[in-house]
């Protein structure tokens, strides 16, 4: 990934910090063939559905790579993209969740990086801010540190892992406001709001769009200048 | 009490949790615990999906599909439970402060190796939060069956699976002992039920002191 580079054109979008409400099918024609897409959510918990059903519907894209912590569910959520040969790595903490995925991996149909989750949760936090790496003893001596750099930290080995930035961000919230701050619920947040920093261009799907100041600023987690373009769920 | 192994054990563990510690339990027999709790053990429960104060499991009608649990089950949330992002999840994981991780393990070596999340020759494409968890938590209690369905060991000389962190093992509580690990040592410190030294020793295949506590 082109780390500098794509951190630059998120600086540049970030200018323009009034998000737009647009179509869900204008939303995925900013996924291009070969990018690399983030999917918000736990399984299918705080997953931007709208935004992935029509993606799977209303794009050709193809040639993707999916960073999410699970491929979804087989024929649900990303395992939609997946049945329809469309994503071509995934960067997951857990691919066993569809067993689809496990199927693609052995058959070589898809690329598979598996990330401790908590490792790649950090790494999506780096991308978005703007860190270049970090190390963690996590993972340290495993199959999963292999043809990584390993240090002593403090007598205690460590494991230098690389940011993850994407393309394209879809993330899901409950609620927005008319800027595109947003505000989640329960634990539909997870990845969420990580992943809305770590992309050049981030859409949020909203269970609902309400008008500037109905958000208390306190209770938003994701600032709107995170956010380009706003959906609302079907 | 219930002779099913998997009651002994969870209810053997149930008696590390202090009150007032933070405790993420895995799936599995870890999940048996909270039943075995006292009334006057007060523990919060961590969900590495998102969750600090894990509620039991709501009603049918109650079920809210944005309040799960890290094994996507529905919960419900206690009052004084927050919600937070997996990245703050895990820095409390790895940050050491949760005091408890409590889970399953494949393969537990007499150095404290744990083998949790993979099999060999089988795929190893799903980690989720094992290597964190086991790395980060105070304290690393494992449950499990002294041997698999075969009779195999599951307490072993040198893990023979993928391993899931080295020497990160402070507990194993199996339907016969509990075992310690101290300095890179394991003892068996207690016997369960009718178990005998003898029992214990016939299914293990790691090397132990017996260092029995009164």
């Amino acid at each position: 990934m082109a780390f500098d580079e794509s951190a630059r054109t998120c600086v540049a979008s970030a200018a323009v910090s009034v998000s737009t409400v647009i179509s869900a099918e204008e939303a995925v024609s900013h996924v291009k063939t070969g990018d690399t897409v983030m999917v918000g959510g736990f399984g299918l918990v705080g997953a931007p559905l709208t935004l992935i059903d029509a993606l799977a519907e209303l794009s050709d894209a193809t040639d993707l790579t999916v960073v999410s912590n699970n491929i979804g569910e087989p024929g649900r959520g990303l395992g939609k993209l997946l049945r329809q040969g469309r994503i071509r790595r995934g960067i997951s903490s857990f691919f066993t969740s569809n067993p689809e995925a496990v199927a693609a991996v052995n058959a070589g149909e898809i690329e598979a990086t598996l990330i401790p989750q908590g490792t790649f949760a950090e790494a999506i936090r780096a991308g978005g801010a703007g860190i270049g790496g970090f190390y963690t003893p996590v993972a340290a001596g495993t199959l999963l540190a292999e043809g990584k750099e390993e240090r002593s930290i403090g007598g205690v080995p460590h494991v230098l892992e690389s940011p993850i930035r994407a393309d394209v961000s879809l993330v899901y919230a409950a609620r927005a406001d008319e800027l595109g701050n947003l505000w989640y619920r329960h634990t539909a947040r997870n990845f969420n709001p990580l992943m809305a920093t770590a992309a050049t261009i981030t859409i949020a799907e909203a269970g609902e769009i309400v008008p500037l100041g109905e958000l208390e600023p306190e209770s938003i987690a994701t600032p709107h200048l995170y956010v380009d373009h706003l959906v609302a769920r079907a | 009490m219930s002779d099913d192994p998997k009651t002994v054990i969870a209810a053997r563990a149930a008696a590390e949790l202090r009150s007032g510690e933070i405790v993420n339990l895995g799936i599995g027999i870890p999940n048996l615990i909270p039943g075995h709790l006292g009334h006057d053990t007060d523990i919060f429960l961590h969900t590495e999906n998102g969750l600090l104060g894990v509620g039991p499991r709501p009603a049918e009608e109650d079920i809210d599909p944005d309040l799960v649990d890290a094994a996507k089950r529905p919960v419900t949330a206690l009052p004084g439970a927050s919600y937070f992002d997996s990245a703050s999840s895990f820095a409390m994981i790895r940050g050491g402060h949760v005091d408890v991780a409590i889970l399953g393990a494949l393969q537990v070596s007499e150095h404290g190796d744990i083998a949790n999340w993979a099999m060999p020759g089988k795929d190893v494409l799903g980690v989720g939060g094992a290597m964190d968890l086991v790395v980060g938590a105070k304290r690393v209690v494992v449950t499990m069956t002294a041997t698999t369905p075969n009779g195999e060991p599951k307490l072993v000389r040198e893990c023979t699976f993928p391993l899931t962190a080295r020497g990160a093992v402070d507990v194993v509580v199996t339907e016969q002992a509990v075992f310690r690990f101290r300095d890179g040592e394991m003892a068996l410190t207690e016997l369960l039920g009718d178990a005998t030294l003898e029992d214990v020793e016939r299914v293990t295949d790691a090397r132990y002191a017996v260092e029995l506590e009164g």
